[in-house]
Order: structure tokens, then C-alpha cells, then sequence
């Protein structure tokens, strides 16, 4: 699958295709983390393969985040997220999240 | 390097600021004249650089489609200084409108809109838009129908965002520079539409 920006690290190959459901993973480790707390446990789908980038959390401890953790966009329904969102159902929220965060829904 | 004009005692991340940036200069790792010049051309980037992208995309189709691949090729195309951008352009359709947010902290395409205002810092924006952003962007003025979805881009960590506003009816005719004119720094966040007159 070609990412939308390539870049040179060494890379863990991305293991999620345009489309697929995933979850994101719901848990709490301490640290530096760029998955934000109100998706954690939310399940939504692949939106683009935005390429491989240094694990942030590894980044935050002065490490060199290498091997490079595939990164996503995921579009989760507003509704889903929120059950009681104010909006028509088709409104949506997209974040980057890296693959270690996310498991096949 | 501050211009302080009157007295006033250092705020907590001020005095953060000072001492870190002291200390640097103390240990010979940056010089006073790079950080000042460093903070002079964050000051120079303003938003007309991403309007400049958004009136070439408007006026030249190929430019727009290849805008929307690769957004970081697109601008480096228009001989744009954009250092470590990764640029993902949202468009606006009759059926969908973009905003960004983020919600972390204030991820935000520095080097095509300068320094993001006060507001896209504020805890209010970040934890709202993500959660009510028909209410958020009604105080904005903007009113978004129910037919259109909203998409909301939360900026969490490479990724940086630009909203490629649709171009206002009456602007037939118009060339880039005129264009350019109406898309204003809350067009291209998605807080705001252009207008014209």
C-alpha cells in the first residue's frame, strides 16, 4: 500500500488497508501519548495511509521512535463517538493515530 | 529579544522561556541573533500564503487535484518554504464542509497561515469542536445545513491541515491575485467561508 507521504526510516510494515474497521485500542499507559483519551475504545474505519513517522512516545523519552510506526487517518462516526451527538448521522471526526493504537474491529 | 514595554512580572512559561532560551545561549548551543531571527520569520509567515495556494487551486484544475495528493509537492511546486510540512488539504463540497482543529495542543500549518490565533489555542475550541461543532461554528456565524456533513481533523501528529474553501459564486472572471484577496486565514481553518463584497 503506498502512503501518502514517503518517507526514509526503517519501517514497520502497515498492516491496515483503506477502509478496514479498526479499534482503537482503550487503555492509559503514562508518558507522551498522541492518541487522544475521547477515541480510545472507538471503532471506526481506515481513511488514508499517511506514511511510517518515529513513535512519538519513544520521540518524548529521547529515543529515536525507530522503527517507524505506520500512521493513519480513521474516520469515526460523531455518533458512534458521541452517543449524544447533535447532528445528522453522516458528521464525522478524523484523527491521525498510529498503528500500535489500533486493533481490527 | 522581548519588547516589553511596561513593567510587568514574568508569567510562568515566560520565565520557562528565558531561562531555557539563556541557558542555550550560554552553553553556545544558539546564538541571540538565530533565536531572534528565527522568531522574526515565524512573525513574517501570514496567512496570504495559504490564500496564494487556495486562489492557484481554484483558477487551475490539475493544480487543485494534485494539491489534493500531496499537498507539501503542491506548495514546494509554487516555490513555497515549507521546512518538515506535511501538508493534507481538505476541500469543501456542496456535500461536505472540513474544519480543523486540534485537540491535543495547536497543531497548526505554521508556515502557510503564520501563528494561529488565540482562540484555536483556547481549551474551549479544542474540546468543543470536536464535540459540538455545528454550535461552535454557529458562533463563528457560520451555519452549516444538516444536508452537508462536517468533517472534523483532529491534527494529533504529522499531519498538518488546510481547508480548501469552495470558490463564491460572482467571483467568474476573477484572476489569482484578486482571488486570493477574499480566502481569509478562518476560510482555509473551516470556521469560515469567503464572501465577497
Amino acid at each position: 500500500m503506498k502512503p501518502q507521504f514517503a518517507t526514509g526510516y526503517p519501517a514497520i510494515a502497515p498492516r491496515f488497508g483503506i477502509g478496514e474497521k479498526v479499534k482503537v485500542r482503550a487503555t492509559a499507559p503514562l508518558g507522551h501519548i498522541r492518541t487522544p483519551f475521547y477515541i480510545r475504545g472507538h471503532t471506526g474505519e481506515i481513511e488514508r495511509f499517511c506514511g511510517c513517522f518515529p513513535n512519538p512516545e519513544e520521540l518524548a523519552q529521547m529515543r529515536d521512535g525507530l522503527p517507524a510506526q505506520p500512521l493513519y487517518r480513521v474516520r469515526f462516526k460523531q455518533k458512534e463517538v458521541w452517543p449524544d451527538y447533535r447532528g445528522p448521522d453522516s458528521d464525522v471526526v478524523e484523527i491521525e493515530i498510529f498503528q500500535h493504537w489500533l486493533e481490527k474491529a | 529579544m522581548s519588547d516589553r514595554g511596561t513593567y510587568q512580572p514574568f508569567t510562568y512559561y515566560q520565565l520557562m522561556e528565558t531561562s531555557l532560551r539563556e541557558l542555550l545561549v550560554e552553553k553556545g548551543l544558539v546564538t541571540d541573533e538565530q533565536v531572534n531571527a528565527e522568531v522574526a520569520a515565524m512573525r513574517a509567515r501570514q496567512p496570504e500564503r495559504g490564500a496564494r495556494v487556495v486562489a492557484k487551486a481554484w483558477i487551475d484544475d490539475a493544480f487543485r487535484q494534485r494539491l489534493l495528493k500531496n499537498g507539501t509537492a503542491a506548495c514546494e511546486e509554487l516555490g513555497l518554504e515549507i521546512p518538515a510540512l506535511r501538508l493534507v488539504v481538505v476541500e469543501n463540497t456542496p456535500q461536505v464542509h472540513n474544519a480543523i482543529v486540534c485537540t491535543l495542543c495547536s497543531c497548526y500549518p505554521r508556515v502557510l497561515l503564520g501563528i494561529p490565533p488565540d482562540w484555536y489555542k483556547s481549551r474551549n475550541y479544542r474540546s468543543r469542536m470536536v464535540r459540538e461543532p455545528r454550535a461552535v461554528l454557529a458562533e463563528f456565524g457560520l451555519r452549516i445545513p444538516e444536508a452537508v456533513q462536517i468533517r472534523v481533523h483532529d491534527s494529533t501528529a504529522d499531519m498538518r491541515y488546510l481547508v480548501l474553501p469552495m470558490r463564491p459564486q460572482g467571483t467568474e472572471g476573477w484572476d489569482e491575485a484578486r482571488l486570493a484577496g477574499i480566502v481569509t486565514r478562518d476560510s482555509m481553518i473551516g470556521v469560515a467561508v469567503p464572501t465577497i463584497g
